[in-house]
């Protein structure tokens, strides 16, 4: 019960950060022409950002299942990596069966916090952090589809920043306890910006420029950084 | 846009591959991994792949290039203070309003 609590705790930043996020997206999905059930369906199915927006648009596109599902994929390959990374950081005694089912409310919030904690994760925690994220996506799903002629532009129009202040509001403080973290931060940038402004380049889709630009800046980073330690930046601190 | 039941059929299709990307390597990969190599690459993927979900398509969340560039300033303000997730989102969220009410 413990466990479960601190990884709720660690969930309430992440749902709220959601509810602007996934608020836009029920605004956008009613304001496109779908029911407002049809945008609670995607956000509780899907809860992803990026992969639900792309796959919503081709929707709207009037696109064919085999595209939707294929832009989608890609999008998400990410999750593979995260899955993979966090297969090292949960508790041995891991029943499959809890493994099956939290694993449906990795995010990249949820990969982040998780990935980021000191030590090893077990079940109640992961259901304990899925918990409130899950309720903020749907939620604010739900809010915007209901809200969606009652919100003035101004507002929605600033919320979109929100998923990436709490993006660098990950980054920063790790990069400012390790120059490792600060440098893969900036290869993996430098990467993302030449995929998508170069020739040739920039005909990579979304979801392909972030798989390579991952693999990149963690690539090189382990390269040149390799660690002897089982947490993540936080111990090779260089100063 | 296309009808109603296919739209279903295409969002369930949609959330088969996002669950399956996050739940076959966490269920099948039992083994600790050894190699400090492999081990790095990995403590190293969600910074590289949050720093590349962020930028630059920061620059481009809000309706004007100018008020998400002070936005994007000020998280990173709030961020090196260490404030939590929140305070940033709200933060940023806050600046960019301000910004575009003056544009």
């Amino acid at each position: 019960m413990k466990d479960y609590l601190n990884g709720f705790k660690k969930g309430i930043p992440i749902c709220l950060g959601y509810i602007s996020v996934s608020f836009t997206f029920g605004i956008m999905v009613v304001n496109s022409g779908l029911p407002v059930w049809m945008a609670l369906f995607i956000s509780m199915t899907n809860l992803t950002s990026s992969g639900q927006f792309a796959g919503t648009n081709l929707i709207l596109a009037g696109a064919g299942y085999f595209e939707i599902t294929l832009a989608t994929f890609i999008i998400n390959i990410r999750y593979m990596l995260m899955s993979l990374s966090l297969s090292q950081k949960i508790d041995k005694n891991t029943k499959t069966r809890d493994k099956l089912i939290f694993s449906f409310g990795i995010t990249d919030e949820v990969f982040a916090v998780a990935s980021t904690e000191e030590n090893n994760v077990n079940t109640p925690y992961m259901y304990g952090l899925v918990t409130m994220p899950y309720i903020g996506w749907s939620l604010g799903t739900l809010l915007g589809a209901i809200a969606s002629n009652l919100l003035p532009d101004s507002l929605s129009g600033a919320m979109g920043i929100a998923l990436y202040g709490m993006f660098i509001a990950i980054i920063i403080p790790a990069s400012k306890k390790s120059r490792n973290v600060l440098f893969i931060i900036i290869i993996s940038v430098i990467t993302t910006c030449a995929l998508k402004y170069l020739p040739i380049l920039r005909n990579i889709s979304p979801g392909f420029r972030i798989i390579i630009a991952t693999l990149i800046g963690a690539g090189v980073g382990a390269y040149l950084f390799p660690e002897h330690s089982e947490n993540g930046g936080e111990e090779n601190a260089t100063n | 846009m296309l009808p109603i039941n296919k739209a279903i059929i295409a969002v369930l299709l949609m959330c088969l591959v996002t669950y399956l990307p996050r739940m076959i390597p966490i269920t099948l990969f039992k083994h600790e991994i050894k190699s400090t190599y492999i081990k790095s690459f990995l403590n190293y993927v969600p910074y590289a792949v949050l720093a590349s979900l962020t930028f630059p398509d920061v620059f481009t969340s809000t309706r004007y290039i100018a008020s998400a560039i002070v936005g994007t300033i000020f998280a990173l303000y709030l961020a090196w203070k260490e404030q939590s997730l929140v305070t940033v989102a709200i933060g940023a969220i806050a600046m960019v309003y301000i910004v575009e009410y003056f544009l």
